[in-house]
């Protein structure tokens, strides 16, 4: 077989074969090396012991296979339970807002006039065209005592409330609310986005024809739209709820250092008590929380679309 | 669809047709003086339509003609700009559409694709004052008058195109409404399909006596399903009548030439005796007769129109006084009719359409390509038309 025939016939598998299996393994590797094996060492980390030397770990030693200390400490200081609720109750919470307020903007997004929705969806994501750090910046210094939208605020309260209630300024800094107002703003867009890219894709004639069986605007919104937008609420929600559980920056910048928060747990575990053991422990116990009920979820979703698929055959 | 057609022509013989009984009733829906405007658009113009009580009427028009946006008017979805609409006496000009005894099949469909079959046939229900065993048998009766009882619990996505217009049908008539909308109901089924559908339509429409408006684009879908028709054309109503008014009897060269297929002419009006007027039509090369419509004068310039199927196709001269000679140009056979281009000696050419009513052989064609032939029509049979 001559070399040129033999690079052509190389050249046809690789047409037929070749092409679909490096696309459908691109994103594979991708995850693999760069989502499974530091997940994979963080575990490792999880379960050796803390040593003065550098790195500051090693296995073995007085536990020869591994070390479950940090996972009972865990359970057994509630530093660590309070953080985990603190944590997951603001990212509900945040979760949340960002749904009441996120989903009439999407709504109202699929309603506009082209031209307007491409205007308002370019508003939507602008903010992300400068650096997050400074938007949680200006956010501090608007929160602060001193600031003009504290004083808006303050004198808006004082009007409101009898005067012996009156107060100098309204405290937002370092606050559970300051972080939620943080996060709610930070998240806001992707919450929007896919319940936008879910609501837009949904038939206008359905509502029209739910109208026309006798149901009013709201009715109408909540046996059509509303069904109908689940998997955006749930993408949503999942875009806001994950990352904002592990959120870092927002409470160490404007949170208050008495309520401790996952994220800031674990940095400082890693960076000011040098205990990388306990630190790669608290965040594989976070993804277990977050990721166990997602796979529940998916299971029992999975199983009942099949359920549904061998009802129709 | 289970059932054969053959039962279907009986069920129709067993339920006159409600439009014939109905005609000296008082009209069920007026619409007066009804405009839509959007912006500088004029979308329907000033339409006036009376439509009596078990009519299946059809609004046939090309895209863009302001039907569909007149469906949606009587649906409720779009507020006229100017006129008024009645349904059943009643003005339903500013009622909202969930308040509008009259419902709609949208083109789409529109079915909610989270409910099953049942669920949404059921969905108009419980706007009802019924009790819950009332609306189960209702759901049921509707299911089975559209023969879906066995896939009540199937979801939208997992039935045929078929299906889902019956579907779609059910849900429209569940609350027996005073007047269901349909908008181009049979458009997005196959042909062979759209066929048995057609007279299944007819065939509910009869039981149940709700009074049909239906939206089409196809003129054979108008003619076949509708009591009566009326041609649409930039919004405004051009004619209205029953099929055959409306085929054999245009007003206009416009519906004459959207309704089937015709051949038009200019000519001049020599002279009018007995209801027959005498026309020059120098594209024929020949001075015809044809059937006088009113208000003619001598001298009048007039369109002369005949349709392909009118025209008699012979070898030799005819007796009678339209005889004209021409040369065959073109023959197409389809089977059980044929289609003739002829040339005339004026350089016009016209089209002729003839049913081959006997068995021919390959050569023993009434005309063949470059034949001199004759062609002939009845004078009853050449439509005047002023405009």
């Amino acid at each position: 077989m001559s070399l040129s025939s033999r690079s052509a016939s190389l050249r046809k598998w690789f047409n037929r074969r070749g092409w679909i299996k490096i696309t459908i393994a691109t994103p594979y590797i991708w995850l693999a090396l760069f989502f499974l094996l530091p997940f994979v060492i963080v575990m490792a980390m999880s379960f050796a012991t803390r040593t003065p030397t550098a790195p500051p770990f090693s296995f073995g030693g007085d536990y020869p296979v591994m070390n479950t200390d940090h996972y009972a400490r865990l359970f057994s200081d509630d530093l660590y339970i309070r953080a985990y609720l603190n944590s997951i109750g603001n990212a509900t919470f945040a979760t949340l807002m960002c749904l009441l307020i996120g989903y009439p903007m999407a709504l109202g997004l699929t309603r506009v006039s082209r031209s307007w929705r491409n205007v308002l969806l370019m508003l939507v994501i602008l903010p992300f065209w400068t650096s997050f750090l400074l938007r949680v910046y200006a956010w501090m210094g608007l929160m602060g005592t001193n600031s003009w939208f504290n004083k808006l605020l303050t004198g808006a309260y004082n009007w409101i409330v009898p005067s012996d209630m009156a107060l100098r300024y309204i405290p937002m800094m370092n606050t559970g609310f300051a972080v939620v107002l943080v996060t709610v703003y930070s998240y806001l867009p992707f919450m929007i986005l896919p319940l936008y890219a879910n609501l837009e894709k949904l038939d206008i004639s359905l509502n029209e024809a739910a109208m026309d069986l006798g149901s009013k605007p709201f009715q109408v919104f909540r046996d059509v739209t509303l069904p109908l937008s689940v998997p955006g609420i749930i993408a949503g929600s999942l875009l806001v709820f994950i990352p904002a559980s592990g959120e870092l920056i927002i409470p160490s910048l404007v949170g208050s250092s008495s309520r401790p928060m996952i994220g800031r747990v674990i940095s400082d575990e890693f960076a000011s008590a040098r205990d990388w053991p306990m630190a790669s422990a608290v965040a594989v116990a976070l993804l277990l929380l977050l990721v166990v009920p997602l796979m529940i979820y998916t299971y029992y979703d999975g199983k009942a679309h099949e359920k549904a698929q061998k009802e129709a055959t | 669809m289970s059932e054969p057609a053959t039962n279907i022509g009986a069920k129709v013989a067993q339920f006159p047709r409600a439009a014939a009984l109905a005609e000296k009733e008082p009209p069920f829906i007026r619409v007066e003086g009804v405009t839509k405007r959007f912006g500088s658009f004029t979308a329907v113009s000033s339409v006036n339509l009376e439509i009596r009580k078990g009519e299946i009427f059809s609004l046939l028009g090309g895209s863009g003609c302001g039907k569909t946006t007149l469906l949606r008017m009587l649906a409720g979805f779009e507020d006229p700009t100017e006129g008024r609409i009645f349904i059943d006496g009643q003005d339903m000009t500013d009622l909202p559409p969930y308040e509008r005894p009259v419902n709609m099949m949208f083109q789409s469909y529109a079915l909610f694709p989270h409910m099953t079959v049942e669920k949404n046939v059921a969905y108009g229900l419980k706007h009802m004052d019924m009790t819950a065993s009332q609306r189960a048998d209702r759901v049921r009766e509707m299911l089975a008058l559209v023969q879906l009882s066995d896939f009540s619990h199937r979801k939208p996505h997992q039935i045929s195109g078929g299906q889902r217009q019956r579907v779609a049908l059910a849900r429209a008539l569940a609350k027996q409404p005073k007047l269901l909308l349909l908008d181009e109901p049979l458009a997005a089924l196959d042909k062979k399909l759209r066929e048995a559908t057609q007279f299944e339509l007819m065939d509910i429409q009869d039981k149940t006596g709700t009074t049909f408006i239906v939206v089409t684009h196809d003129q054979e879908e108008a003619m076949t399903l509708s009591s009566r028709l009326a041609v649409m054309d930039k919004g405004r109503i051009m004619q209205t009548g029953t099929a055959t008014e409306v085929y054999e009897y245009p007003n206009s060269k416009l519906v004459a030439g959207f309704i089937g297929s015709i051949n038009f002419f200019d000519a001049t009006i020599r002279g009018v005796r007995d209801e027959v007027a005498t026309v020059d039509a120098p594209e024929l090369g020949a001075t015809v007769e044809a059937r006088a419509i009113p208000g003619l004068t001598p001298g009048q310039q007039i369109t002369l129109a005949i349709r392909p199927e009118k025209l008699t196709i012979s070898r030799s001269k005819p007796e009678g006084p339209n005889a004209i000679s021409g040369k065959v140009r073109d023959l197409a056979y389809f089977g059980k009719d044929s289609l003739y281009r002829i040339e005339l000696p004026s350089g016009r050419v016209l089209s002729i359409n003839s049913v081959n009513s006997r068995r021919v052989g390959e050569n023993e064609r009434v005309a063949d390509w470059e034949d001199a032939v004759w062609l002939s029509f009845d004078p009853s049979s050449a439509i005047l038309l002023k405009d």
